[in-house]
């Protein structure tokens, strides 16, 4: 049984062993924790990263930009700006005398030699406290150069990475509708919340213009400026990481009166009925249809391939413990799927509907925990002897310490795992771990086979 | 001999910009980084940062991803009301929790650029808390102010060493560690799990008691476990901080430790702990100094283990000479792993064209010119710069470098140079076992020699179509 804090006892639950489910989330992280959590910074670098003819740059001491060099496996299928860290890297001197001056040097300077079509200021939370006016000195460098030079209010202390998220989505918002939507067609949506991890985007790209739809931005895999400029052309929004874009997409419908919906690529149901949703939108017959020869055409490829994983993977347990909760629903699903439970599901930054639509579609007996830590997390795996631990970097060393598999479904990972093909990569990843023959070796199956021995 | 590769992919530019204000794509992270390591080498401690959350968060993520371990770092989680208020309650509530939690005998703690810019009085707090908390079983607590904008991760490195020898060495603390036997303390700088299982390996075939410190070399490279430690076993044990005054002297790695006030010359002023720096024992020279330390302290001569693994690594240098004369190295990391490298490398007659480190003691030039003063050819040194600096240097002067050597962050340059990068130091991201490399010592030598000439043997044989079977 986990050693948890009094403080976050009600942020962990055990579906069926109460009454009433009433978690505790959207808390600011308790002191002392050791939450897998980030921070404001980490929610706005994330979100707008993959914006590859930007240039990004973090305002403050070196430690923010060494953090996030080229940590996302965020492709580009041209320019890669992104890829690069810039920072102001404040001194002691200049956080006695404020860093605007040096602010605006660094991007009159990165702006030349770059040429970058906008430019994304970053503030860390030392900015929040020396006070420098970054609107004023972006404002005065948009001039001089004539691009987009927009400020991003991540200083880290202002609340968690949602917040980081709502930061960058106004610096977003800033350039949508500021290009011209001539040209675009009505069947046409933007991919929201997708950032094009080990090519994803290109992937979903793919299959909406083989339904005919016309893709107007991705905001923001692959992205760019001039896309996210005219976005508000586009007929329908359709939102895959809805922890970071919802808030993006209903200004976007305040504003523009464009509708949105919430999408999943991940697993096969969901992708399905997330092309279907899209095509039934624009009430077109001819769209379905093509959506059905498509998704008719994709299953027949892959289902031989993932039953022959799921031969293996059947019964196996899996732990889960995601930044968005939204991604931990559909990897519930293409669990099952492939013949898994999920016995543990978590989230660090999940809502009371999301946790509520979780216990739904768990199993009895699964945890259900909210901005969890390494103890808790690890003693959870000891508990339910799991098989397979999906998470991100953080969460690695956890499962490995303990001679368990483990997948990287966080956005450094290099597999695809979205769309059908993310599917089978995902099954061949899962399976590649769970059935490796080194945990037999590990001091944890080594033991229980001894036992085994012995009745 | 083989041909030099040309530079195939390198951008031609003709006039770099000079001065630039921005730092692009740096060659250091910072500060509060290095303690959180310092920390994790002390047996049973949590290192704990006194910031916002993303610090904590992003450091384990960085340490994780060079050692693939378990890296707990605990934090006082600032809000915007604790930046307005101070986060003395924050720092009470964390450390308490850290308690009930983890149980640890030491409690880290290294501030960041947020509570360093507020004013955090860390001294005050602190005495404050122990005061409420007085039980046994309170774990000891020290603390190292570690400003991000101050300086790089290798400060906070030494910083923090410093830090917790200041606040732990005891005048006249029994040697009890030892059994009263006379003991040597010995503070490494950043070096790799392996290399501190050398140096263990050493000083027990000296037969002589050690105080390693910081010690990571099983914290931070661990065993696959039946049940999650909570703080993995090892590190140096807080008696033996404690007794570091009473030790019969201290050597400390890093040539550019010079101009810093580091734990070795605090415990020879506090307590009259002789003292000895000498350069990071990588190559026949800067390794000999070693063990010739390590002979004064013992009084015992090398064993013929070393010697005889002396002997092997000179036959090495003989036998691939011809490899190596001429080659030309860019050579990048941390200050003290540059200036090892750099003297390793020269000794084989590779001539490190460009010495580079995002680090600024301000003592690196000079430690080259020590280390290299043999060579003919001139050996530009760089110290403070970031990747696209070095970038535009290369081309500036036209070095045209055979390889890279130096940690994972030099991928991207070596790529783009069309040569190989050799990584060695930290941190290394792209490749497995970084924790595991031998640098130190004639052993580490061989390694790095046999490393170094067989990239290059590889890029002869894989360069043209001959292939060659025999090198």
């Amino acid at each position: 049984m986990a050693d948890i804090l009094r403080e976050r006892e009600r942020q962990v639950f055990r579906k069926g062993q109460e009454a009433s489910f009433q978690i505790d989330c959207e808390k600011q992280s308790v002191a002392g924790s050791v939450s897998q959590r980030a921070c404001v910074f980490c929610g706005s670098r994330v979100v707008l990263y993959p914006i590859a003819d930007a240039l990004h740059i973090v305002h403050g001491p070196i430690g923010c930009a060494s953090y996030t060099w080229d940590i996302r496996g965020s492709l580009s299928s041209g320019p890669e700006l992104h890829r690069l860290s810039f920072s102001t890297d404040l001194q002691e001197l200049d956080v006695v005398h404020g860093g605007e001056k040096k602010l605006h040097a660094a991007l009159c300077e990165l702006i030349e030699e770059h040429k970058p079509k906008a430019a994304f200021v970053y503030a860390t939370c030392i900015v929040g406290v020396i006070g420098d006016d970054m609107e004023a000195v972006c404002k005065s460098v948009s001039k001089e150069k004539g691009i987009p030079v927009l400020a991003v209010h991540s200083e880290g202390f202002k609340g968690t990475k949602k917040d980081g998220y709502r930061a960058a989505c106004d610096a977003l918002l800033q350039l949508v509708g500021t290009g011209s939507t001539e040209g675009v067609s009505a069947k046409s949506i933007n991919i929201l919340g997708d950032f094009n991890l080990a090519g994803e985007t290109w992937m979903i790209r793919d299959y909406y213009k083989r339904m005919g739809v016309e893709v107007v931005s991705c905001i923001t895999g692959d992205g760019r400026i001039d896309d996210i400029r005219r976005a508000h052309g586009a007929a329908l929004n359709v939102v895959q990481c809805s922890g970071s874009m919802t808030y993006l997409a209903k200004s976007m419908k305040e504003k523009y009166g464009i509708p949105f919906m919430r999408v999943s690529y991940f697993g096969v149901e969901d992708m399905s009925k997330s092309l279907y949703d899209v095509a039934k939108h624009f009430k077109d017959k001819e769209m379905l249809k093509l959506t059905q020869n498509m998704v008719r055409e994709e299953l027949q490829r892959i289902m031989p391939l993932l039953a022959e994983y799921k031969k293996d993977l059947q019964g196996k347990r899996a732990a889960i413990y995601v930044g968005g909760a939204f991604k931990a629903f559909s990897l519930v699903t293409a669990l099952r799927h492939l013949g898994m439970t999920t016995v543990m599901v978590g989230s660090q930054t999940g809502n009371k509907d999301d946790y509520e639509q979780l216990r739904q579609i768990c199993d009895e007996g699964t945890i259900i925990a909210d901005d969890s830590n390494p103890l808790e997390l690890s003693s959870f795996l000891e508990e339910k002897d799991v098989d397979v631990f999906i998470g991100g970097v953080k969460e690695r060393p956890i499962a490995y310490k303990l001679g368990i598999g483990f997948c990287d479904h966080n956005h450094e990972r290099k597999e695809a795992l979205a769309g059908f093909e993310g599917m089978v990569n995902f099954a061949r990843e899962v399976h590649g771990s769970v059935m490796s023959p080194v945990w037999r070796l590990t001091p944890r199956k080594r033991a229980s086979s001894t036992l085994e021995v012995l009745k | 001999m083989s041909t030099p590769v040309p530079a195939t992919k390198t951008k031609i530019k003709k006039a770099p910009r000079p001065n630039w204000v921005s730092t692009r794509n740096p060659c250091k992270a910072c500060a509060p980084l290095g303690a959180a390591l310092v920390m994790r080498g002390i047996e049973g401690a949590l290192p704990f940062l006194h910031g916002s959350q993303g610090c904590a968060t992003y450091m384990r993520r960085y340490l994780i991803s060079h050692f693939r371990e378990p890296m707990d770092i605990a934090t006082s989680g600032f809000s915007e009301a604790t930046t307005i208020f101070g986060g003395g309650e924050n720092l009470k509530q964390g450390l308490g929790n850290v308690t009930s939690q983890y149980h640890p005998g030491l409690i880290g703690i290294a501030t960041t650029c947020l509570t360093e810019t507020i004013g955090e009085n860390m001294h005050g707090m602190l005495t404050e808390y122990r005061k409420d908390h007085t039980g046994t079983d309170e774990p000891v607590l020290v603390h190292v102010s570690t400003p991000s904008y101050s300086g790089t991760h290798m400060d906070g490195f030494h910083d923090a060493v410093r830090a917790v020898i200041e606040q732990l060495a005891e005048s006249g603390a029994a040697p009890s560690a030892y059994g009263g036997s006379k003991f040597f303390n010995l503070f490494p700088g950043l070096v790799s799990s392996e290399d501190l299982r050398f140096l263990k390996e050493v000083a027990k075939d000296f037969e002589l008691p050690m105080t390693l410190f910081p010690d990571y070399s099983e914290t931070l490279d661990g065993e696959s476990m039946m049940k999650y430690t909570k703080i993995p076993d090892g590190g140096t044990k807080v008696a033996a901080l404690r007794a570091s005054g009473s030790a019969a002297g201290s050597i400390e790695f890093g040539r550019v430790l010079r101009n810093k006030k580091t734990a070795a010359s605090y415990l020879r002023d506090r307590f009259l702990v002789p003292a000895e720096r000498i350069g990071l024992p990588i190559g026949v020279q800067e390794s000999d100094a070693f063990f010739e330390a390590m002979e004064g302290l013992s009084g015992k001569r090398t064993p013929e283990k070393y010697r005889r693994e002396r002997g092997r690594l000179v036959d090495a240098y003989v036998d691939g000479h011809k490899y190596l004369f001429g080659k030309r190295a860019i050579v990048i990391g941390d200050e003290d792993m540059v200036v090892g490298l750099a003297s390793f490398l020269a000794e084989t007659g590779v001539v490190p064209v460009l010495c580079a480190s995002g680090g600024k003691s301000g003592a690196m030039a000079l430690s080259i010119a020590e280390v290299c003063g043999h060579l003919r050819e001139p050996v530009a040194v760089r110290d403070g710069v970031d990747y696209m600096t070095i970038a535009d240097e290369v081309e500036l002067r036209e070095l045209k470098p055979d390889f890279v050597i130096g940690n994972s962050k030099a991928a991207k340059l070596a790529k783009a140079l069309g040569v190989p990068l050799i990584r060695v130091g930290f941190p290394i991201h792209d490749r497995m076992g970084g924790q595991r490399i031998l640098h130190l010592g004639y052993q580490g030598a061989q390694r790095l020699f046999d490393l170094v000439v067989n990239t290059l043997l590889e890029v002869k044989q894989e360069s043209n179509a001959i292939g060659y079977s025999y090198l």
